[in-house]
């Protein structure tokens, strides 16, 4: 941990810093990623550098962070905190272009394995067990979005205080034991729901039909495993797109 | 439809569309929250959030990763809610019809998205020697930029696809011939196995998942048994 407290960042710094962290994906492109988005992100804090915004320290900083730069969107916050603490105290500009370079992988493993890949299909399974079971539009949006954010918002909230707070030593709250076990603890959870959620939500689509849900459940198990053998040489939702266009051509043809 | 709808119906397409990257990313651009927004806004939230979560079955497969190319799901829900939302009564048809053009609207979004980001690395480059200078000025009107080209593309999609689908779906149904209930079948059915081919791919390497997806799976049952 970084044994030195952190400058003052005033509220209302922070809260900029934070408000620009939701549009941090703003200008993504394939050459700089979300580089100028990081630069945008940590601007504010760069103010209080000597001799403000025409400051030639203000400048070299910005331009230093506006580079090339890739993380997970939710974790940009761990970055921009850490760096911008490290521009506030002075570290020479070497090391915190290694420290930029070391933290990529990490930031986009970890908020691609937790987020991506486990929390957001939980929570969609989550809203699809209240549709299934009869919840209300209003209900089922609510549950979603509030489940959702609560995570969403969270994560942002803490990385960027976990940033700020260790600075260039913010590597080791990575390795936060909460953090790590989250993912499988979470994706036993999605197992659960994604079990739940199917019959449910299917019923539901197809209007309470009885008479053609066990017809449907065969239909579905069917799919899913020759979707599996594919093994991603051609994506379900596509292969759908083909099944949906030929059925309906049916429908209007015959 | 009149153009004040098709207007106010791309405006919340834009919003969803810039969602589900550039700001703010909170999931308001998931199919389950688009369809039922737009089936709202046409005053019929229940077939929007019906396609909604249909639409969501589907979306559980494309999961938004870093620079890789995904469907937008945003403004394509728009289209799937107003779609399902539009008919006075449930008619054969419907649900597919909404379901099979917002998956259509979703793979052009993706693709525009992918041209968006072209543009922006255009612009980052044409900028390069300004941001290499620490140009305030350029970095955020790079940013701006973005988000405002972002959203136009959303509020563009949802308008053409209005234009170009609800006269479809309304001559399309016309000529339908089957019943509701075999055209919700193979919506669900479709549905239905990619959700299930996903969740295996996801969690799969979870220990224990088919045990804990079994547990869930007979808990869903047990509840359609009773409604």
């Amino acid at each position: 941990m970084n044994e030195r407290p952190p400058p003052t960042l005033p509220l209302s710094t922070r809260a900029a810093i934070f408000l620009r962290l939701l549009a941090v994906q703003g200008a993504f492109n394939y050459e700089t990623l979300v580089g100028n988005g990081i630069g945008f992100c940590v601007e504010p804090a760069l103010r209080r550098l000597p001799g403000g915004r025409e400051g030639e320290a203000y400048r070299t900083a910005l331009a230093r962070q506006s580079q090339y730069f890739n993380t997970h969107p939710y974790l940009a916050g761990v970055a921009v905190g850490a760096l911008a603490r490290a521009e506030l105290e002075g570290e020479s500009p070497d090391r915190i272009e290694r420290f930029r370079t070391a933290l990529c992988g990490p930031l986009g493993a970890l908020g691609d394995r937790l987020v991506w890949a486990t929390f957001l299909p939980l929570c969609s399974f989550a809203a699809l067990v209240v549709f299934g079971a009869g919840g209300s539009p209003l209900a089922t949006v609510l549950s979603f979005l509030g489940l959702y954010n609560t995570g969403h918002i969270g994560l942002r909230v803490w990385g960027l205080q976990a940033g700020w707070r260790n600075g260039l030593a913010v590597a080791q709250s990575l390795g936060n034991p909460v953090l790590q076990l989250a993912a499988p603890q979470l994706g036993r959870v999605a197992a659960v729901l994604a079990g739940c959620a199917l019959p449910l939500a299917l019923y539901r689509v197809m209007g309470a039909e009885r008479d053609l849900f066990v017809g449907t459940g065969v239909g579905v198990i069917t799919g899913a495993i020759l979707l599996v053998s594919l093994h991603g040489r051609m994506e379900g939702w596509k292969l759908s797109m083909i099944v949906l266009a030929g059925f309906a051509l049916y429908s209007v043809i015959r | 439809m009149s153009a004040g709808e098709v207007v106010i119906l791309a405006l919340l397409g834009g919003v969803l569309g810039l969602d589900t990257v550039s700001f703010p990313q909170a999931m308001l651009s998931r199919p389950i929250v688009g369809g039922t927004l737009a089936g709202a806004l046409v005053g019929n939230p229940l077939p929007g959030l019906l396609v909604g979560a249909a639409l969501e079955l589907f979306a559980v497969e494309t999961l938004p990763f870093g620079a890789s190319r995904y469907p937008e799901w945003g403004s394509a829900s728009v289209i799937g809610g107003v779609l399902a939302s539009s008919g006075l009564s449930v008619e054969a048809g419907r649900l597919c019809t909404a379901v099979l053009a917002t998956l259509m609207m979703a793979w052009l979004g993706g693709w525009s998205m992918v041209q968006l980001r072209r543009l922006n690395a255009r612009l980052a480059r044409r900028r390069h020697d300004a941001v290499a200078r620490g140009g305030r000025r350029t970095v955020l009107g790079l940013q701006m930029a973005g988000l405002t080209a972002d959203l136009t593309r959303g509020i563009a999609l949802t308008a053409a696809g209005l234009i170009v689908f609800v006269p479809l779906q309304a001559a399309t149904l016309q000529s339908w011939v089957g019943g509701v209930e075999l055209s919700r079948a193979v919506v669900a059915g479709t549905a239905g196995a990619v959700s299930l081919g996903a969740a295996y791919k996801l969690f799969h390497a979870v220990p224990g998942f088919g045990w804990q997806f079994l547990l869930g799976l007979a808990a869903g049952l047990a509840v359609v048994s009773v409604l």
